[in-house]
């Protein structure tokens, strides 16, 4: 077992039949090969459709942006002209109710007009009515107590 | 010098031993392309996974790989340019994929458990060989860029913003191959060694503070590699505005 120190000597100095750090052969041309081809393959199985899948997808992002953005102005639009509908539809509603209130309100004022009429009428007939039997009944009382007086008077003065 | 009368084969080191295979007249590092084929097939097998089934809401691996595709694009675009950067995304990505696997390859899969005959395992950007065949990759591939992009103009830049700049661009076209391959070079072979030394010193715990560090550089150096060669590819197809 020889110390890497020996080794590393043996390695570095001319002695040594074939070897060293700097031992330049046919290594060099192939490797360079093997990058190439390597560029190649890389080219074909990595950069190309890598690069395509991200240029697609920056593409993709790019129109869904601008549909996004027309979508979004499209709703500004279509908010604005609702809210414009629904103001005017507002007002209409408030018409209707001041119309129907109006309504009703006459409405009212005339049913109770003429329930009011009503009840005035039937209350003068039911007094007229009262006011004729009082005086029937008056009469009435005034003829008995007359004929009472005149028998009395008879009763109490035979004599004459 | 005696052998030290230490016998712990699992803190043994070797460090300029290969293991070689004979392909006709020449000899090439049997380990480096062993532990490349790993971390190629790795790479393959994670980008295959993630890719089998691309949707519009990623899910699992392709997240990553989206990840690792936008990162990678925002890297070649930022030094490359927005013209540009298309026709070298591939190119650097590959770079940079391919180096961090085989750094972090080369720290955290157990390749000592594996024998071989002579050398060792290990990161393939631990090779010189390697890096100086990216860096020449590197070098290429600017020259590519701005020829292709440019036709015979590119050679203004040689000359811009003065004649006297001339000698000095020369030397660059050296100086940049050369010190891409042995900055990734050094670093990940040092990070190698210290983490063995320390390992064959202490085996347990005290190294694990510098094998964290070691994951850093190696990192640091995939996104240094990417970032240099797209930079020297912008700077190779960047037009001048007069």
């Amino acid at each position: 077992m020889t110390s890497w120190l020996l080794l590393a000597e043996a390695g570095a100095t001319a002695g040594s039949p074939e070897g060293g750090l700097f031992d330049l052969d046919a290594t060099l041309p192939l490797m360079a090969l093997q990058v190439v081809l390597l560029t190649f393959i890389l080219n074909s199985l990595f950069f190309r459709p890598v690069g395509k899948a991200v240029e697609d997808r920056e593409g993709y992002i790019a129109t869904s942006r601008t549909q996004a953005k027309e979508k979004i102005a499209q709703t500004v639009r279509l908010e604005a002209d609702l809210k414009e509908q629904l103001k005017g539809a507002r007002l209409e509603a408030q018409k209707v109710i001041l119309e129907a209130e109006q309504d009703s309100d006459r409405l009212y004022r005339e049913a109770m007009a003429v329930a009011q009429a009503d009840a005035i009428a039937s209350r003068e007939s039911a007094r007229s009515k009262i006011d004729g039997q009082r005086a029937d009944a008056l009469s009435l009382l005034e003829a008995d107590a007359d004929r009472l007086a005149d028998l009395i008077v008879d009763r109490l003065l035979p004599a004459s | 010098m005696a052998p030290l009368p230490l016998a712990l084969p699992f803190a043994a080191l070797e460090v300029g031993q290969h293991l070689y295979w004979q392909l006709g007249n020449y000899k090439i590092h049997g380990q480096v392309f062993l532990s490349s084929w790993v971390v190629i097939g790795a790479l393959l097998a994670v980008v295959v996974v993630g890719t089998r089934r691309l949707e519009r809401d990623p899910r699992g691996v392709q997240n990553l790989l989206e990840f690792l595709w936008d990162y990678l694009r925002d890297i070649a675009r930022e030094y490359i340019g927005e013209k540009a950067y298309r026709d070298w995304l591939p190119f650097i990505g590959t770079l940079f994929l391919f180096i961090f696997v085989s750094n972090w390859g080369g720290a955290l899969i157990p390749w000592k458990l594996v024998h071989l005959p002579s050398g060792e395992l290990g990161a393939p950007t631990a090779d010189i060989n390697t890096t100086i065949a990216l860096a020449l990759l590197v070098s290429l591939a600017y020259f590519y860029a701005g020829l292709s992009r440019k036709g015979f103009r590119y050679f203004e830049y040689y000359v811009e913003p003065t004649p006297i700049m001339l000698p000095f661009k020369i030397v660059e076209d050296f100086t940049k191959p050369l010190s891409l391959s042995f900055r990734l070079f050094g670093n990940i072979l040092a990070d190698e060694l210290v983490v063995a030394v320390l390992a064959f010193l202490v085996p347990l715990v005290v190294p694990l503070p510098v094998m964290f560090l070691g994951l850093f550089t190696s990192a640091i150096q995939a996104l240094i590699f990417a970032t240099l060669a797209a930079y020297y590819i912008g700077e190779a197809v960047h037009e001048e505005h007069h």
